[in-house]
C-alpha cells in the first residue's frame, strides 16, 4: 500500500533510514517535533542494517552482533511519533527546503523547517579492465542479496580489493555456506607503514579485535593473495577469468563471479544538487560536505549526518544523527532539548566512535592504479567513455568534469556520475597537474533519481500554468 | 603596467566567443574575458535550437546571416558542433492558432522573407508523425535545426584562441574605465587596454551598461530545460508550439530535450538557480498530451541557465550611444544561441569597417538612449 505524507509541512524531514537517519528521526520526534522520515528501501536499516526487520537470516552469529544492534534503533524509532515512509525516493531538494518525493509512482511535495540528510555512502568506483562485464559486481550488491534474501555465491568466486567491508562480506558469505575461491588483497604494502603512527588509537578501538578475528576466520578457509598491484577481468560477453599481478608475477584464474570493493565514499548527490558546498578530502579521497560541529551545511536548514558527512562508520553515524537532531530541536523547540542527552555527552560519544578511523583510512587508502584507469578501460558506464577518451578531451581543452560533458557526455546518463564522478575528477586532475579540489566535480541536478514523464505530468497544477509565447 | 590588445571582449558565451573569433579572422588580436569558463551559463546549457522560425522581425536579418554560418560551421571551427538540420516546426493546436500562423507567414512574405512556410495537417503529420491527431497544421522553417550548445560555444572559444585571441577564464573583468582613447579592464592582477570594448556579458551585461551610463530595461532570467533517458527514434525536426510554452527535440542518441521557457529562480551572484518543478510539470503534461509515445520516458535531469531578457524581447546589439569604442551584444532574451555565429561576424564588421550589410538598426541601444555621439 502506498501512503503519501500526511502533511505538507514538517519541522524536520530526515532523508534515509540507515543508522544516522533512524537515530535522527527518533531523537527529533521524541522531542516533540513533527518529523517525517523518508527512505528509499522497503524497510529500515540502510545498507549496514539492511532488512533488519525482515531478513530471512535468523542465526544471529551469521550476520554478527553489530548487525543486530540496528534492531534497537528501529525500536526507538517505532516508539516515537515520527512518520515513516519507505519506498520513498526523494528526487529533489533545494535551498528553500522544498522536497519532491516519489512514493509508489506518485510524486508529492513537502516543505521542512530543517532537513537532515542521512543518505549514507556509495561504494567507490573500481574501474579496472573488464569491470563492466556481466559477472563482475560490487561487494555491496552481493551483501544486499545476502542480507535481503540469504543468497550467496556457489560458482567460482573471486573477491578483490580491500577494506573492512570486504572482510565482513567474506566472513558472512562463508558463514552462510557460500563459495569463495580466492581473495585478492589490493592494499598497498606502503600503507601499513603510513598507518603505523595511528595504530595506537586503532588498537584501543572496538574495530581492532573484531577486525582481526574476522580476517583470521576468513584466512582459515580461503586462499588470500596479498600485495596485488594489477587486476583485470576478462571474458567474451561474460566474466571468464581474473588476472592479477603480485610480486611482479602475473597469474590468471578462471572465475564466474568477481566481487570488487575498495571502500565507500559519501553519497553526495542529493546534497550537491541542493548546492551544499563540498570539499575534496585528501585522506578519504572523495568529496565531503563542509559542515560545522552540529552537521550544519552551507545551506541554511540543511544538516548532514552519517557517512554522507564523511565516512565514519555505523557507530559514528548514529551519534552524528543524534547531534544533528538535537541541533534542530535546540533551534525549533529549545525547551524540549532539556530531555535529550547533552551536546557534550554526544560529542564524547562521537570521539569514541571515531577512534581508529584515521588508521583505517590510511591503511585502506586505495592505490592510484585502481582509482585512475588508463587506455581502453571504461570510466563512464552510462555513455561508454574510456580513460583514453577523457584524456583526449583534456588535450583539446576540457578543463574539468562539467566542461567534459560537452565533449563526451560523461556523467549525463541516468546515474548522474555515481559510477564515474570520482574517477573523472582524479583522472583529469592527474592529466592537468591540478588538485582534485581545483578540478571540481559535476554540477548535479534534480531529479537526483529519474522519474517518469507520466509521474511528473500528474503533479498538481500551479498558478504559473500561463500561456505565453516565450521560447528558447 | 597594462597590456595593449586590439579589442577587449567581456563574456565567454557564444556571442563573446564568436566575436573574438571573427575579430581574429579580421586580423585583430582581442582578449576574451570570462568570469567562469566559456559556456558556463546560458550559452552552454540552452536547448541548442538553431532556429530562424518564429523570430521577431527586427532580428530576422541577423538570424538569416547566422544560418549561413551554421550550415558551414565545420569549415569555420573544425568542429561540427553536432549541428543537424531537420527543420523546425511550429505546431498549431487548433484552427485559431493556425489562422495566426497564416497571417504571420503572409506578413513575412510581404517583407520579402520566405524561410517560414505554412503547412497543413498532412504535411505536419509527415514531418512529425508522433504529434496528436487533433493538430490542424503549422509553420515549418526547413533549414533550421539544432546543435550541441556546450560543444559549439567551446568550439568557438577554442578556435578563437588558436587564431590568436588571448583567453582569460575564471576571473571577472573589473574596474572598466576609459582614458585617452583606450578602454582599460582589470582581470585579477592584469590590466588590458584596447580602443575597443565589447560588452557580451550575458546576464551580467546590464550592470556593465548601467555602470557606463547606459541603463536598459533588462532582467535576469533562467529558463528551465529537462532531458529524458533514451527512447526509440520517433521525431526528426525540433517542435515548438504556437499557444503553449513548449519546445521539443530528440537527439540522435535517443534522449529527448523538453524546454519552452518556464522559468527557474536565478541567484545570479551565486551562479545558482532553483528549479520550479510545478512549472516543469506543466511542460510534462503538454508533452504527455501531444506525444503519447513519451509517456513512459524517464526524466533524468533538469536545469536552467542564467541569461538576460529585455523588456521588449529583442537584443541590444551595436555601438554604444554614449561612448566611442564601446559595443553592446547582450539581452538575447531566450533566443540568442542561433544568433551567436552571425552576431560575431556582424560585430567584427561594425568594429573593423564601421558598418555591416546585415540590417541591425532596430537592435541598437539608441532605442533606449538617443545618441550623444556626433555622427
Amino acid at each position: 500500500m502506498t501512503v503519501a505524507p500526511k502533511r505538507e509541512d514538517y519541522d524536520v524531514v530526515v532523508i534515509g533510514a540507515g543508522p544516522a537517519g533512524l537515530a535522527a528521526a527518533a531523537t527529533a520526534a521524541e522531542a516533540g517535533l513533527s518529523t517525517l522520515l523518508l527512505d528509499e528501501n522497503i524497510g529500515p536499516g540502510g545498507q549496514v542494517f539492511r532488512a533488519i526487520s525482515s531478513t530471512p537470516v535468523t542465526d544471529r552469529n551469521q550476520l554478527g552482533a553489530d548487525y543486530w544492534g540496528g534492531a534497537d534503533l528501529v525500536q526507538a524509532l517505532r516508539a516515537s511519533n515520527a512518520e515513516v515512509i519507505h519506498r520513498a525516493t526523494v528526487w529533489s531538494l533545494d535551498r528553500n527546503l522544498d522536497i519532491a518525493v516519489s512514493i509508489g509512482g506518485a510524486s508529492a511535495f513537502v516543505k521542512a523547517k530543517r532537513v537532515i540528510l542521512a543518505t549514507g555512502a556509495l561504494e567507490r568506483p573500481f574501474p579496472i579492465p573488464g569491470w563492466t562485464l556481466p559477472g563482475v559486481m560490487t561487494a555491496g550488491a552481493a551483501q544486499t542479496m545476502l542480507k535481503s534474501s540469504a543468497l550467496v555465491p556457489d560458482g567460482r568466486t573471486v573477491i578483490a580489493g580491500q577494506g573492512p567491508l570486504l572482510w565482513l562480506l567474506a566472513a558472512q558469505i562463508l558463514r552462510l555456506g557460500g563459495r569463495i575461491d580466492r581473495i585478492l588483497d589490493t592494499t598497498e604494502r606502503g600503507n601499513y607503514f603510513a598507518a603505523l603512527p595511528h595504530a595506537f588509537a586503532f588498537l584501543t578501538s572496538p574495530y581492532f579485535a573484531k577486525g582481526l578475528s574476522m580476517m583470521r576466520e576468513v584466512k582459515a578457509k580461503v586462499q588470500v593473495v596479498s600485495g596485488v598491484t594489477e587486476l583485470a577481468a576478462a571474458g567474451d560477453g561474460q566474466l571468464a577469468s581474473v588476472s592479477y599481478v603480485t610480486g611482479g608475477k602475473r597469474e590468471t584464474i578462471p572465475a564466474e563471479l568477481l566481487l570488487l570493493h575498495q571502500g565507500v565514499v559519501p553519497n553526495v548527490n542529493l546534497a550537491m544538487s541542493a548546492d551544499v558546498e563540498h570539499r575534496w578530502d585528501d585522506l578519504q579521497l572523495c568529496w565531503s560536505p563542509v559542515l560545522d560541529t552540529n552537521g550544519n551545511s552551507s545551506v541554511a536548514g540543511i544538516a548532514i549526518a552519517g557517512d554522507g558527512a564523511g565516512i565514519g562508520g555505523a557507530n559514528a553515524a548514529v551519534v552524528r544523527g543524534r547531534i544533528a537532531a538535537r541541533a534542530a530541536v535546540e533551534a525549533l523547540a529549545p525547551a524540549a532539548a532539556a530531555k535529550l542527552p547533552s551536546m557534550a555527552a554526544l560529542r564524547a560519544d562521537l570521539a569514541k566512535a571515531e577512534r581508529g578511523r584515521v588508521f583505517l583510512d590510511t591503511l585502506f587508502r586505495p592505490a592510484p592504479q585502481f582509482r585512475i584507469p588508463s587506455g581502453d578501460t571504461i570510466v563512464c558506464r552510462c555513455e561508454e567513455v574510456t580513460a583514453k577518451d577523457v584524456l583526449d578531451s583534456v588535450a583539446i581543452g576540457a578543463t574539468g568534469p562539467n566542461q567534459l560533458k560537452a565533449y563526451r557526455r560523461t556523467g549525463m546518463g541516468p546515474c548522474q556520475g555515481r559510477l564515474c564522478g570520482l574517477t573523472v575528477t582524479e583522472l583529469m586532475a592527474q592529466a592537468r597537474g591540478k588538485s582534485p579540489q581545483e578540478i571540481g566535480y559535476y554540477r548535479l541536478r534534480a531529479p537526483v533519481k529519474p522519474i517518469t514523464l507520466a509521474e511528473l505530468a500528474a503533479v498538481p497544477k500551479s498558478e504559473a500554468d500561463v500561456k505565453a509565447v516565450v521560447r528558447g | 603596467m597594462s597590456r595593449n590588445v586590439d579589442a577587449i571582449v567581456v563574456g565567454g558565451g557564444i556571442h563573446g566567443c564568436s566575436t573574438a573569433l571573427h575579430l581574429c579572422l579580421a586580423g585583430l588580436k582581442p582578449v576574451l574575458i570570462e568570469k567562469d569558463y566559456a559556456g558556463r551559463h546560458a550559452s552552454g546549457v540552452n536547448a541548442g535550437g538553431v532556429r530562424q522560425l518564429a523570430r521577431h522581425i527586427p532580428e530576422i536579418p541577423l538570424s538569416i546571416r547566422s544560418m549561413g554560418i551554421w550550415e558551414k560551421i565545420k569549415d569555420l571551427l573544425d568542429d561540427d558542433c553536432s549541428f543537424e538540420s531537420h527543420g523546425q516546426v511550429l505546431v498549431a493546436e487548433n484552427e485559431e492558432e493556425l489562422a495566426v500562423c497564416r497571417a504571420r507567414v503572409a506578413e513575412l512574405n510581404a517583407l520579402g522573407f520566405t524561410h517560414e512556410e505554412l503547412i497543413d495537417a498532412t504535411e505536419l503529420r509527415r514531418l512529425v508523425p508522433a504529434v496528436a491527431e487533433s493538430c490542424p497544421g503549422g509553420v515549418v522553417s526547413r533549414r533550421d535545426g539544432a546543435a550541441n550548445p556546450a560543444q559549439a560555444t567551446t568550439a568557438f572559444r577554442r578556435k578563437a584562441e588558436q587564431l590568436g585571441a588571448t583567453v582569460r577564464e575564471g576571473v571577472a573583468a573589473s574596474n572598466i574605465r576609459y582614458s585617452d582613447g583606450l578602454w582599460y579592464v582589470d582581470v585579477g592582477t592584469e590590466t588590458f587596454a584596447a580602443p575597443v570594448l565589447v560588452n557580451a556579458a550575458g546576464a551580467w551585461a546590464g550592470r556593465i551598461a548601467a555602470a557606463l551610463g547606459e541603463p536598459v530595461p533588462v532582467e535576469t532570467v533562467a529558463p528551465m530545460l529537462m532531458i529524458t533517458s533514451r527512447v526509440p527514434h520517433f521525431i526528426d525536426p525540433v517542435v515548438i508550439l504556437r499557444g503553449r510554452k513548449l519546445s521539443f527535440k530528440q537527439f540522435s542518441n535517443g534522449t529527448v530535450l523538453i524546454g519552452g521557457g518556464h522559468l527557474a529562480t536565478p541567484y545570479q551572484d551565486r551562479n545558482e538557480t532553483v528549479l520550479d518543478w510545478k512549472s516543469l510539470a506543466t511542460s510534462a503534461r503538454t508533452v504527455f498530451e501531444l506525444f503519447p509515445v513519451m509517456r513512459s520516458a524517464t526524466i533524468v535531469r533538469a536545469w536552467a541557465g542564467i541569461e538576460a531578457k529585455m523588456k521588449d524581447d529583442i537584443p541590444v546589439f551595436g555601438p554604444s550611444s554614449r561612448h566611442k569604442g564601446l559595443y553592446h551584444q547582450f539581452g538575447f532574451s531566450l533566443h540568442g544561441f542561433q544568433l551567436g555565429p552571425g552576431a560575431g561576424a556582424v560585430m567584427a564588421e561594425l568594429i573593423v569597417n564601421g558598418g555591416s550589410q546585415t540590417r541591425i538598426s532596430d537592435l541598437g541601444i539608441d532605442r533606449f538612449h538617443p545618441t550623444t555621439l556626433g555622427v
